[in-house]
């Protein structure tokens, strides 16, 4: 057993209303850049759809992630080792501009400096790429809430899967926004693709990265993702992706996408999970079976064994702890109400969903049934094959058996709940007919609608003494770089500005050792732990 | 012996523009190493990309390891294990020839889609358009040398070859220059000068190619704290959490 620590994300696919809040406030942070114009971090798209880029899910065209050989062994989708360097000169998989969109601005200018004339002035759309008048005609939420759909939407890969049986007519159809962001992969296909070694997985966290000072824009990773999530930025040659927050996240402090979720719908949470099973879940033959077998990757943080294993591992024990309060753990293999997205694709993503039940909703309020009545919604459960294939064609390779599964559970979980929410005794035959109890269910009923912030994201700090010890004994002289002596990060800066005086001096009043402030990461609210002299350590500060 | 200009040109050139190849090399990957990238333009433009970049590439491989041949193995070697110089003539013309033409069919295939794709163009930065002239110029006048091999009599193993050798020996023979026909020693100027311009320009990706990942596991793991904590940042690159201190 090596235990390895994974931040994970669950979302909570009812919820979300599809404001792209989360899209917009990503984009802020990470990629309002030019050259990254089209670059999604996180992208919200509505299904049925295309998705973003167009059709990425169609693994015959762009041959993202891993497939079997015949032999049983894992290998990456697009070819071997050689054949990768090979194609080097001309990335065979990477989708081009167009199959994003071309990014666009507004001749603004002219509205404020046309001649007077006749007509109103107008803002024509220019290209970002050329300079010159363009024509819109796609965007990474073009086909938006079915926009189009009649057009547009026969393309969805997945649609195709199910059989094209969908008529996009308003009363006929269903619909439901996913959010997506980088999967972190126990698996990833990015890292095994790219030939310079540029991209990692972090071991603490499990966030995949790339290194930027080491990618040297071959471009494969981009079509070695199967969920596109890698992109290209064409002002700077390098390759881009979701951070997963990571300098939030190491300070205890959810993704951006997370925090500004108008839906509250994100949760966040450690795994800890076996490293030396992975290639063998990977590797299961039936791909219905990947589902479980991912969720036999995964290990009981409460399981003693395991917590000692995690020690000998180097995992803090306030990880351990975190991992035990893991909203991600308890959605994932206690409620088991939470699916990996495309599990065929054999990456082992780590960014899973709770299927909507919302199209189930929908269809029996439309017949003027009670939608909330655990018998209407269970045989329209049974009835409406297609969205719940479409669902399967999504979370578990086409097996329809476990989204069956959630979606009873969520249906028993509005019964159960409407009795409570009403005045009137709960009936339990409710849970049981899903092999839950009352309270499992009013446990998870807490946890989905009710969320809680801190329920929602159980983040342990990263430990960040270790690495000062490190800088301590740093092997490289200081004196040799940019930014050397006399320049300073904080060029200019008084030398004892951000120095830490934790250690004390011989009359000095230190803090506990390994305790470091830094208030430029304090939020602001009440006193940073070991401010003062005397103040018990950084709850992160002592393992 | 020789006159001021030659002494120049094939002595005190090359090794200025040997020196700022090196030292050059050395400053971008201290100091620029996110500028460190082939700027690949596929996410434009790849319909000619796909055919003329694979043929580019490829046949200037074989064009370098022809001039590895040629320039490095002295004649006196290929001589001792018995191969005639006709023999060899034969084979460095033919497979010479064959590797120019991919060169050259595949860098006007890159010119074209770089002129004439309005993105690529956009994104040809000044260094690009100077290395472009002198990476053609280099090009050109090496398949003019090939095909005057076809009818002329010079044998550049007795002199380029030996002259270029005789540089990194540091016993530089330049009166072997002199006697060259004028089209080898406009190549050779050609290829010095694209040297001294190499570390400033995208051709820095060849020193990465990626070799390595033929041995590498295909899964890496990497320590944050090993990563961030024990390196000194550059410049622009600082961590937001804490302040590089002046070493104790
Ligand atoms: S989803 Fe993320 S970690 Fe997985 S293969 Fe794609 S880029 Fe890599
Ligand atoms: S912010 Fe939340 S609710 Fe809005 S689109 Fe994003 S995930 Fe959905």
């Amino acid at each position: 057993m090596r235990v390895m620590s994974q931040m994970a994300m669950v979302m909570n696919l009812d919820k979300c209303i599809g404001c792209h809040t989360c899209s917009v406030t990503c984009k802020q942070v990470w990629t309002n850049r030019s050259g990254a114009e089209h670059v999604w971090f996180n992208n919200v798209e509505t299904r049925p759809g295309q998705g973003y880029p167009r059709t990425y899910e169609d693994q015959e065209k762009w041959k993202g992630g891993w497939t079997l050989t015949k032999r049983g062994r894992l290998k990456l989708k697009a070819g071997g080792r050689l054949k990768n360097l090979m194609t080097i000169f001309a990335a065979p998989n990477m989708p081009g501009i167009k199959d994003y969109y071309e990014p666009w601005t507004y001749d603004y200018d002219n509205l404020t400096t046309a001649p007077a004339q006749k007509h109103m002035p107008v803002a024509r759309p220019k290209s970002l790429l050329t300079g010159q008048d363009t024509k819109i005609t796609w965007s990474s939420n073009w086909d938006d809430d079915l926009a189009g759909s009649t057009q547009n939407t026969h393309n969805d890969p997945i649609l195709k899967q199910v059989g094209d049986k969908i008529k996009f007519e308003y009363e006929q159809t269903f619909m439901f926004y996913l959010p997506r962001i980088c999967e972190h992969c126990l698996n990833p296909s990015c890292v095994s693709s790219c030939p310079t070694g540029a991209i990692y997985k972090r071991e603490e966290d499990g966030i995949v990265l790339v290194d930027q000072d080491r990618c040297r824009g071959w471009r494969q990773c981009v079509g070695g993702c199967p969920y596109k999530k890698m992109y290209f930025n064409h002002k700077t040659g390098k390759v881009e992706k979701c951070t997963f927050c990571y300098p939030r996240i190491e300070i205890g402090q959810p993704t951006i996408c997370s925090e500004t979720c108008v839906g509250r719908l994100r949760y966040l949470g450690l795994m800890l999970y076996d490293a030396d099973k992975v290639l063998e879940a990977a590797s299961t033959t039936d791909e219905h079976g990947l589902y479980e077998a991912q969720r036999n990757v995964f290990l009981d943080p409460r399981d003693p064994e395991v917590i000692r294993e995690a020690r000998l591992a180097g995992i803090p024990d306030d990880w351990v702890e975190a991992a035990q309060r893991s909203p991600i753990w308890a959605l994932i293999n206690e409620f088991k109400v939470a699916l990996p997205l495309h599990p065929e694709y054999r990456t082992m993503p780590m960014v899973w969903y709770i299927p909507p039940l919302s199209p189930v909703v929908d269809a029996v309020g439309e017949t003027g049934e009670d939608p909330e009545h655990q018998g209407n919604l269970f045989a329209a459960i049974d009835k409406l094959r297609i969205p719940i294939e479409y669902l399967a064609g999504l979370f578990t390779a086409g097996d329809t058996v476990p989204v069956d599964r959630v979606l009873r559970k969520l249906a028993a979980m509005r019964s159960y709940m409407r009795d409570i929410n009403m005045g009137r005794e709960p009936d339990e035959s409710i849970a049981a007919s899903v092999g839950m109890t009352g309270q499992q269910v009013q446990d998870m009923y807490r946890l989905l609608a009710i969320a809680k912030y801190e329920e929602r994201y159980v983040i342990p700090a990263a430990h960040y003494e270790d690495a000062h010890k490190l800088e301590n004994i740093a092997t490289e002289c200081s004196l040799d770089v940019e930014g050397g002596p006399g320049m300073g990060g904080m060029g200019g800066m008084d030398d004892s500005f951000g120095s830490d005086p934790g250690g004390g001096g011989p009359d000095v009043p230190g803090r506990p050792e390994g305790v470091r402030i830094n208030l430029l990461n304090w939020n602001g609210q009440g006193t940073p732990t070991g401010l003062f002299p005397g103040t018990p350590p950084a709850t992160g500060g002592t393992p | 012996m020789n006159n001021g200009w030659e002494v120049f040109l094939w002595l005190i050139f090359p090794y200025i523009c040997l020196t700022v190849f090196v030292l050059g090399h050395i400053w971008r990957y201290r100091y620029d190493k996110f500028g460190w990238t082939s700027r690949s333009s596929q996410m434009y433009e790849s319909s000619i990309l796909r055919w003329a970049n694979p043929m580019f590439h490829f046949g200037i491989l074989a064009v370098f390891l022809g001039h590895v041949m040629g320039l490095g193995i002295p004649k006196t070697w290929t001589d001792a294990v018995g191969i005639s110089d006709g023999a060899y003539h034969f084979m460095a013309i033919s497979v010479g020839a064959v590797a120019g033409v991919f060169t050259i069919v595949g860098f006007i295939g890159l010119l074209y889609r770089r002129r004439f794709t309005k993105a690529v163009m956009g994104a040809t930065t000044v260094m690009d358009k100077i290395m472009y002239l002198v990476l053609g110029i280099v090009i050109v006048g090496g398949l003019v040398n090939t095909a005057s091999g076809v009818v002329g009599h010079y044998n550049y193993r007795e002199g380029v070859s030996v002259w270029f050798r005789s540089i990194f020996y540091f016993n530089p023979q330049p009166e072997l220059m002199v006697g060259a026909p004028l089209s080898f020693q406009f190549h050779a100027i050609a290829a010095i000068a694209l040297f001294a311009l190499w570390p400033f320009t995208r051709l820095v990706h060849v020193f990465t190619a990626p070799v390595g990942y033929l041995f590498r596991p295909y899964v890496l793991y990497r320590s944050r704290d090993a990563h961030e904590g024990s390196r000194a940042h550059r410049r622009g690159w600082d961590k937001v959490d804490t302040i590089p201190r002046r070493p104790k």
